[in-house]
Formats: C-alpha cells, sequence, structure tokens
C-alpha cells in the first residue's frame, strides 16, 4: 500500500500571460501547430494529379 | 398429357413466355429490379431510392472535381482515421476496465495513445472547420452536411468531457467537482451526474461514441452524396454553354 | 444587387452549380487509399506522441491523504458539515433542499428536477461513517449524546462551534469556551478514522456493496482545502483558464478556450459573492455557450455571419489553381 499521498501533483506546466490572458506552453503549442496546419493547408502548393477531363 | 403432341423438354434458356400449344411456361424468374411489379416492396422501395441517390460509384468514386486540389482537404479524412485510433485504444482500454492504466505500463501506453488520438482528433477536426467555414461548404443544399459536422463537434466535446470525468485519477475528481455546477445550474445535473462513475463510464464508453458515429456517417455519407463543394464563383461547362446562349453567368455564391 | 435578382433566376432554372453535379474537368481520385493512408499516418504519429510523451495520471486525492496533510482544515470541515455551512450541506437541488439553487431572472431549472440525488451532508459525512465503525468510548458516548438531542439543539451545537472555530482561525485548541455539545469529540473521532484510512473504504461501501456513485465522497472532498489547494497548485482554477488545463505538462482541452474565456472576464469571477453575475456566473454562461453554439449549427442562415467567406476571400487562396484555370478558359 502506497504511503499517505499528500497532496503535491507534479510540476505544473510552465504558463505565459499577458494579463487575466494565461495559457500553458502545451495548449499555445497546440493551438499554434492548428494554425500553422491551417496556413500551409491552404498556402503551400497541391500536386495536380493526373486530369481526366 | 396429350400423346399426341409430344411435350417438347424446355431447355433452360428457353425464352419465358414462350411454350408449345397447351403447356403452361415454367414460372417466370424474378425479373431485375426496375420492374413495375415490384414496385409494391419496402426493400425494393428502399434499395432504388438509395441507388438513385448514392449509387456504389458515388460511394466509393475514383474520380473527384478538378477543384479539389489543396491540402486542406485532407483534414475531414485525418479527422476520421483519428476517430478509429481513438476508437480501438478505446476498446482496449474498455475491455480491460478504468483503473488498469494505474498499475500497467502496457496500460498507460494504451492510455497515453488514447489521450494523444484524441488531442489529434480535434486538432484536425478544428482545422477542418475552420476550412469548410472559408471555403463556405453549405452553399448548394449543403446545409445539412454543415449542421451534422458541427453537431458531430459539439458531442465530440462531450463524449471526451465523460472520458476526463473517468480517468479514477485527481483530474476527474476535480473536473467532476468543478462540472457539477454548470450542469446543475441548468438542470441537466439533476440527470447527468458527473460523479457517477457508472453512468459517466458507460456513456463514455458506450452511448456517446455510438451518438457520434451514427452523426459522422451520416455526415460523410451527405458529402458523397452531394460532392464537394465547388469553389465561390465557379463556372463549368454547362454554364459556359448557356453563358453564350444570353442566361446569366451561374455562380455558387454563399 | 443585380446579381441577387440573377441569383433567383438561376436557382429557378436549376443552374446554382453548387447544388448539383459538376460539369467541369475532373480528376483521379483514389478514396481507398487516402483513408489507408490517413489511418497508418495518424497511427503511427499517435504510436510516437504516446512513446515520447505518455500521459497525465495524477493519483487521486483520498479522505486519508487530507486528514493527515491538513488535519485542522478536515476537523474544520467535519464541523461545518455538521452545522450544515459547509458548500455542500447547503447546496438545494439536486442534492438537497436546503439551498435554492441558482435561478436567472424566471428561470429556475436547477428545482424543475427536485432531490435525484440525495445528500445528507451531517448524517452522511460524519455521523453514519462514525457509527459504521467501532468506535471508542468518547466517541460512541458523543454519538449517543447526539442522537438523543433534538434537530433544533444538534444545529445550535454545530453552528456555535462552526462560529467558534471560525473565530479561533480553526486551531481547536484555541476554541472559546462555550455549549458545544458533543460536536468536538465526533469531528476529532471522523477526522482519526479520515487519518486511518477507514472512512475512504465506509464512503465507498456506503453500507452496501456495489456501488458506483461518487457523489458523496467528491462534494465531501469539495467542501475543504484540500482538493481546492490541489488544483490551484495544478493551476485548474476556472478563474485562471483551468477549464483548458492539464495537470502536469500536457496538453488540455483547448477547445473549451470560449467556455473557459467568460470566467476570466472580471464580472464573472469577483471577489464579491453578492455580485449577480459572479453569483450566478455558471448558468449565464452555459446559457450564453447554448446560444453560441446554436450560432454555430445554424451558421448557414444568419445573414452577414454566412457572408464573411465572401468578404475576407481566403477561399482565393484554397481555390487558386482552379480561378487561374478558370479565368484561362473564360479569356476571349
Amino acid at each position: 500500500m502506497d504511503p499517505i499521498y499528500l497532496a503535491s501533483v507534479s510540476d505544473p506546466a510552465t504558463y505565459v500571460g499577458w494579463g487575466w490572458l494565461s495559457v500553458s506552453i502545451p495548449n499555445l503549442i497546440v493551438i499554434l501547430v492548428m494554425i500553422a496546419l491551417f496556413v500551409l493547408a491552404i498556402v503551400l502548393p497541391f500536386p495536380n494529379g493526373r486530369d481526366k477531363s | 398429357m396429350n400423346p399426341e403432341s409430344p411435350i417438347p423438354a424446355v431447355q433452360p434458356d428457353s425464352t419465358p413466355g414462350e411454350s408449345p400449344a397447351g403447356v403452361r411456361p415454367p414460372p417466370a424468374t424474378e425479373v431485375p429490379d426496375d420492374r413495375e411489379e415490384n414496385a409494391g416492396t419496402w426493400t425494393g422501395g428502399l434499395r432504388r431510392a438509395w441507388m438513385a441517390k448514392l449509387p456504389p460509384d458515388k460511394l466509393l468514386p475514383e474520380r473527384q472535381p478538378a477543384y479539389v486540389a489543396s491540402w486542406i482537404y485532407i483534414f475531414g479524412v485525418a479527422t476520421l482515421a483519428a476517430f478509429l485510433v481513438i476508437i480501438a485504444t478505446g476498446l482496449v482500454l474498455a475491455f480491460t476496465g478504468p483503473a488498469w492504466y494505474h498499475t500497467s505500463s502496457l496500460g498507460l501506453f494504451t492510455n497515453s495513445m488514447h489521450f494523444w488520438s484524441v488531442q489529434l482528433f480535434f486538432v484536425f477536426m478544428v482545422v477542418h472547420l475552420w476550412g469548410k467555414f472559408w471555403m463556405a461548404a453549405w452553399r448548394g443544399r449543403r446545409v445539412m452536411t454543415w449542421i451534422t459536422g458541427v453537431v458531430a463537434f459539439l458531442a465530440s466535446i462531450g463524449t471526451a468531457f465523460t472520458g476526463y470525468l473517468v480517468q479514477t485519477n485527481f483530474d476527474s475528481q476535480w473536473i467532476s467537482f468543478e462540472a457539477k455546477d454548470g450542469l446543475n445550474a441548468v438542470g441537466i445535473g439533476a440527470f447527468f451526474n458527473v460523479a457517477n462513475l457508472g453512468q459517466m463510464l458507460l456513456l463514455h464508453a458506450c452511448l456517446l461514441p455510438l451518438v457520434v458515429g451514427v452523426i459522422v456517417v451520416w455526415h460523410v455519407l451527405l458529402v458523397r452524396l452531394r460532392g464537394v463543394v465547388p469553389p465561390i464563383d465557379a463556372v463549368d461547362k454547362e454554364v459556359s454553354t448557356a453563358s453564350l446562349t444570353g442566361d446569366s453567368v451561374s455562380e455558387a455564391r454563399p | 444587387m443585380s446579381t441577387r435578382t440573377a441569383d433567383r433566376k438561376k436557382s429557378a432554372k436549376g443552374t446554382d452549380i453548387a447544388s448539383r453535379e459538376w460539369k467541369g474537368p475532373w480528376r483521379r481520385y483514389d478514396i481507398i487509399k487516402e483513408g489507408v493512408i490517413a489511418i497508418v499516418v495518424v497511427s503511427i504519429l499517435t504510436v510516437l506522441l504516446a512513446g515520447l510523451f505518455s500521459s497525465p495520471d495524477e493519483p487521486a486525492l483520498t479522505f486519508q491523504g487530507w486528514a493527515t496533510s491538513a488535519p485542522d482544515n478536515f476537523y474544520a470541515t467535519a464541523v461545518q458539515e455538521l452545522a450544515g455551512t459547509s458548500t455542500s450541506a447547503s447546496y438545494g437541488p439536486p442534492y438537497n433542499t436546503v439551498g435554492e439553487g441558482i435561478s436567472v431572472g424566471p428561470l429556475a431549472p436547477q428545482k424543475w428536477f427536485g432531490v435525484t440525488h440525495p445528500v445528507d451532508a451531517a448524517n452522511d459525512f460524519v455521523i453514519t461513517p462514525l457509527r459504521t465503525q467501532g468506535q471508542s468510548a468518547d466517541v460512541t458516548d458523543a454519538l449517543a449524546t447526539w442522537d438523543a438531542a433534538s434537530a433544533d439543539q444538534q444545529t445550535a451545537w454545530a453552528t456555535d462551534y462552526d462560529t467558534a472555530l471560525t473565530d479561533a482561525e480553526g486551531d481547536a485548541t484555541a476554541v472559546a469556551d462555550g455549549d458545544y455539545g458533543p460536536v468536538p469529540v465526533l469531528a476529532q473521532g471522523l477526522t482519526d478514522i479520515a487519518a486511518a484510512g477507514v472512512l475512504d473504504g465506509i464512503l465507498i461501501s456506503q453500507g452496501g456493496f456495489y456501488q458506483t456513485d461518487f457523489t458523496k465522497q467528491v462534494l465531501f472532498l469539495g467542501d475543504g482545502s484540500y482538493l481546492d489547494d490541489a488544483a490551484t497548485a495544478a493551476n485548474l482554477q476556472g478563474s485562471t483558464w483551468g477549464m483548458m488545463n492539464e495537470t502536469g505538462s500536457y496538453p488540455g482541452q483547448a477547445w473549451l478556450w470560449l467556455y473557459s474565456f467568460w470566467y476570466q472576464i472580471p464580472q464573472f469571477n469577483s471577489d464579491n459573492p453578492d455580485d449577480y453575475l459572479t453569483s450566478h456566473a455558471d448558468a449565464i454562461i452555459f446559457y450564453i455557450m447554448a446560444l453560441l453554439s446554436l450560432v454555430l449549427i445554424f451558421l448557414p442562415y444568419i445573414p452577414g455571419l454566412r457572408s464573411i467567406p465572401r468578404w475576407i476571400p481566403l477561399h482565393r487562396l484554397i481555390w487558386r489553381d482552379y480561378y487561374r484555370t478558370q479565368a484561362k478558359s473564360l479569356a476571349p
């Protein structure tokens, strides 16, 4: 049986923020990845397959 | 039998309806689908309606309009793929029960796969949603495609929420403690008890994935049914021809 | 706009391109291959992420942990449960009828379904657990004294002691003299069995055998500071975007950003408990999010919003190849 569990969670993430806006680095990464994927998806050229009119 | 008119042997490929005099033709074999005689069956009706709207080559096409040429189009199928990984890892976790992963390293790995496939699922779904918004993809009778998509998004959030509640760890303690207030305030807490592990587990592992699955299937069938939405202000051959005859130029406007 | 008239004319003629089959050029497409590639790629990505980063799993808090690491707070909370002054004791529906719950104007759905998960804090959290377990003589006597007293007397003892304990800033040794009946002994008895790990087991079985409902445990745990402090340490409080955060260095539920956003607005999380928006935040914010969800669902029908893609033409980027060839084919 584990020893008595003391209320210590593992170290929380680092947070970045400006005033009331505060976001964890992991969440920020996820959000930036989403934005990056979207921008890249609409900007990167798409290889044109064989056309069949 | 009349001995003076011997009955010729009925050939297997004899034409129905033709027969020697006095001999009843063999029963007609069931005619293929489209005959009026079969119009009465529910099965035939349903099948014909389906085949008219979504025949196999539309359901599983080998071609798509040439304007479907952008990386933004991969995020729908990517979301679907993530959904399948979520289901697969979820099935393993369901088989082993909600506390297994706390004490098993394979369990923790499976839980990790479930966790990250959920993160990927929402990342891909949101990029897909952004793309569909900027393409005004609800045009051309595709409003239900949009609606089923958004409802699938909201249902997925609810499903994920029940997942967080059944982790049987500190996270689920805190989330259930906090979430109860919002739900109680609007009456939902009376029958949706976030602290009831049994209820949340069955919702998460059984009912809600089914609901999301049904909505997603409907959504995908609608995409196949209507086709991928054309570009805003698109014209095609038929319209170009029409414009030569003086009709207004067609546009696919939002 | 002349094009609007044109739209209506062409709808009548059925020449709206978007609603009929495409008559322009097609290209080869392998839907099965696309699906298989997607599944393979996403599976590999998942395995990589899981292998590299694992997943969060903070062990659940226990009453034993609470009574051992913060015994004064546990003791004070036990007193509040007896006094009926704890959050869950005075919550209202669906747990009890002591409180009114939240209503926004005439809308009071919290009361519509009544008490569906009955919780009697004093008995469920303190008296019954003490009765379930064989106790020392003084606790047994205290229980007898409690049972013999009227409900009013019980409340008087407990609320007096709750007030006195608060005045003594939670230090049971510094409480002023007064008539508190068996309350101090009962609270200490509960703290002792909690610290011994017995209370966790009692609460989980709740006098039965099978049990999957943790309502009582969650409510009791949340009445004190133990759960709250752990959440603060993990940055999970609602007023610091906690709804979208996760324990450890893991991404949370980023998709809850908008739901979490409203709780950051000072009007919804002021320190003044009498402030209307703050005290009704849970209901109001839920209604706001329900409304915004409906807006998103029915976006195609909302004028203005549905025209944003035309006003900000990102689609010209997405379909730039098509617009190039379209321009070419229509050129004189």
